[in-house]
């Protein structure tokens, strides 16, 4: 509960910083009288209509990938799984892709994030399809696989096939994964698909520790593996296909968060869901507010850095555990 | 009535018939010794009782209703399945691991009452694990984590209790522990079902045996009636040394027959 408490504080104060950072930062008593008057000045404008959603899909977004890379990592009870394993990630990009390559996002806004989504649910159905029933973890993660390097490779032909080097270049740029010029609209179509896939997600929770025990102790202790592994692909699907559809690929944070809250919950698979969540969610912001402080004129891609930061880090991870075994 | 009774019960992998016609009853605080050799269905049997695999034909029955009919939850209440390999994916502790035994008596999100930590305290007092329930379960011997498992599966209060080679990874001293335990539990009403390779130790410790042979209960009986030398040779194709003194039939395979 301490723990909670603890990341729910960093969360509400990485969620101030995001809001005060921008291109230029807004001091907190500033910011509190901009909202006091009614004026509408442009501050306020900027604050409303471009701060204030791009941090509330920051934390919708780093929740869904905390909450679901946790949930995935139970499951298959592997340290390295991460969201984008069931391959919803990839073929979300190649939805968002396809939108661009045949114009639909200059013909109206919301068909990139419309895109990402159909193609999230085309690439979960046919994961569904391809592991079947009775499912075992192992021919899950292999129709991910097989899935994710699918759209990886159409989405390369996309780009392959691009009619002019500024389409291939903004493809490659939405693809880095980045919360900047979102708006509203953007919360509205993705919140209540990331908000549906934590409640499913959650459900799992007590499935999860039992699956501690291996797949034959979790069913005789009363869970239908089966409804598991349904509940995690569709919560995973909603949450993170919406996700990867507003905000493009931004790894590391699913795979990464996890590893770092485990050990404060005893390393219980169910408890680590609700922290896995909010340290998601502070990481994202956190990590938000550090691109526009980095580079504000040409602002760094926030996927490129969770990539950078994330993949050494994660190194010094799996050394450092490997430490401890010998 | 029988605490478990098993009807003409078959089971196939695919095409493969495993288990045929196999017909079995256990009463309230017996303790079952099941052996044959490798391959002969002994897991098979166990998996089918426990509801993981699905049967061919027949009937399992829980104090005379079907288990087919009952939920999975309603099942776990009250069937335990301890499986030969004793995998702990996390590194939580022993009492962690022990309350997941409780899981089939919580509802959603319920917190553990007191009956749950009653209930998790006297499995823990059965197996011997009281001592290091603190400890993270990566820590402990092979002897220790065997004995954490058992009392995850006594943890849920369980009428039957299936036991897949509990001894098996164990020393001699260890493994009479924890057959006595496994008798004791038969003792206070528990009904056993527990596979077994060491012959000597199923003859001393179990009301009965029940061999396998060739997808079929080939014997099913006293120790003693069970473990002929005629039944060593037709289910493991061994001879044996065998002498039967007053605390129990000493079983010792000499050579293939």
């Amino acid at each position: 509960m301490f723990l909670l408490s603890l990341l729910g504080v960093i969360v509400l104060l990485a969620f101030m910083a995001s809001l005060l950072v921008g291109r230029s930062v807004t001091a907190l008593p500033d910011l509190l009288n901009l909202l006091l008057e009614s004026e509408q000045g442009t501050e306020l404008l900027i604050f409303q209509e471009v701060r204030l959603p791009r941090a509330i899909l920051g934390l919708l977004i780093g929740a869904t990938l905390g909450l679901s890379g946790a949930a995935m990592q139970g499951f298959l009870r592997n340290p390295l799984a991460e969201p984008g394993i069931i391959g919803v990630s990839a073929s979300a990009s190649f939805g968002a892709v396809v939108a661009f390559y045949f114009g639909f996002a200059s013909l109206f806004a919301f068909a990139l994030p419309l895109g990402g989504m159909i193609g999230a649910a085309l690439g979960v159905v046919i994961v569904q399809l391809l592991a079947g029933r009775g499912g075992s973890p192992l021919s899950f993660i292999l129709a991910g696989v097989a899935v994710t390097s699918f759209a990886a490779a159409l989405t390369s032909l996309a780009l392959n096939m691009a009619q002019n080097p500024f389409a291939a270049m903004e493809i490659m740029f939405w693809m880095m994964g980045s919360l900047a010029d979102r708006s509203f609209d953007h919360v509205w179509l993705s919140a209540p698909f990331m908000l549906a896939g934590w409640a499913i997600l959650l459900t799992t929770s007590r499935a999860l520790d039992a699956l501690t025990l291996g797949e034959e102790a979790a069913a005789t202790l009363g869970f239908n593996l089966q409804s598991v592994q349904n509940r995690l692909i569709i919560g995973t699907a909603l949450a993170v296909g919406a996700a990867a559809s507003v905000a493009g690929a931004i790894g590391f944070i699913g795979l990464v968060v996890p590893h770092i809250l485990r050990r404060f919950v005893g390393n219980r698979p169910g408890a680590l869901l609700p922290a896995s969540a909010l340290g998601g969610a502070a990481l994202m912001l956190i990590a938000d507010v550090a691109v526009r402080l980095l580079s504000p004129d040409r602002e760094l891609k926030l996927g490129v850095l969770t990539a950078l930061v994330g993949a050494p880090f994660f190194l010094y991870l799996i050394l450092r555990e490997r430490k401890r075994i010998s | 009535m029988s605490e478990l009774s098993v009807h003409s019960l078959s089971v196939a992998y695919g095409r493969r018939s495993v288990l045929e016609n196999i017909t079995l009853e256990v009463g309230e605080g017996e303790i079952v010794g099941l052996i044959g050799a490798n391959g002969s269905g002994k897991t098979t049997l166990l998996k089918a009782i426990a509801g993981l695999l699905p049967v061919t034909s027949g009937n399992i029955l829980f104090q005379g209703r079907a288990a087919a009919m009952m939920e999975v939850r309603e099942r776990a209440k009250y069937l335990s399945y301890l499986p030969q390999s004793g995998t702990v994916f996390w590194d939580i502790t022993v009492e962690m691991v022990v309350s997941l035994g409780r899981l089939p008596h919580h509802k959603w999100r319920q917190m553990p009452t007191s009956a749950d930590q009653d209930a998790i305290h006297a499995a823990m007092l059965a197996a011997d694990v009281l001592a290091f329930a603190e400890r993270p379960i990566s820590q402990l011997s092979g002897g220790e984590r065997s004995r954490v498992l058992l009392a995850r599966a006594l943890a849920s209060n369980p009428a039957i209790l299936l036991a897949d080679e509990p001894t098996s990874s164990l020393d001699p001293g260890h493994a009479i522990d924890v057959m006595k335990k496994l008798q004791g539990l038969a003792h206070s009403g528990m009904s056993l079902i527990v596979v077994m390779h060491d012959l000597t130790l199923a003859a001393r410790h179990c009301d009965r045996l029940v061999l396998l042979h060739e997808k079929k209960i080939a014997a099913d009986g006293p120790p003693a009636d069970v473990l002929t030398a005629e039944n060593l040779a037709a289910g493991f194709g061994v001879r044996a040394f065998r002498q039967m003194t007053e605390e129990g039939a000493i079983i010792v395979p000499v050579d293939r027959v």
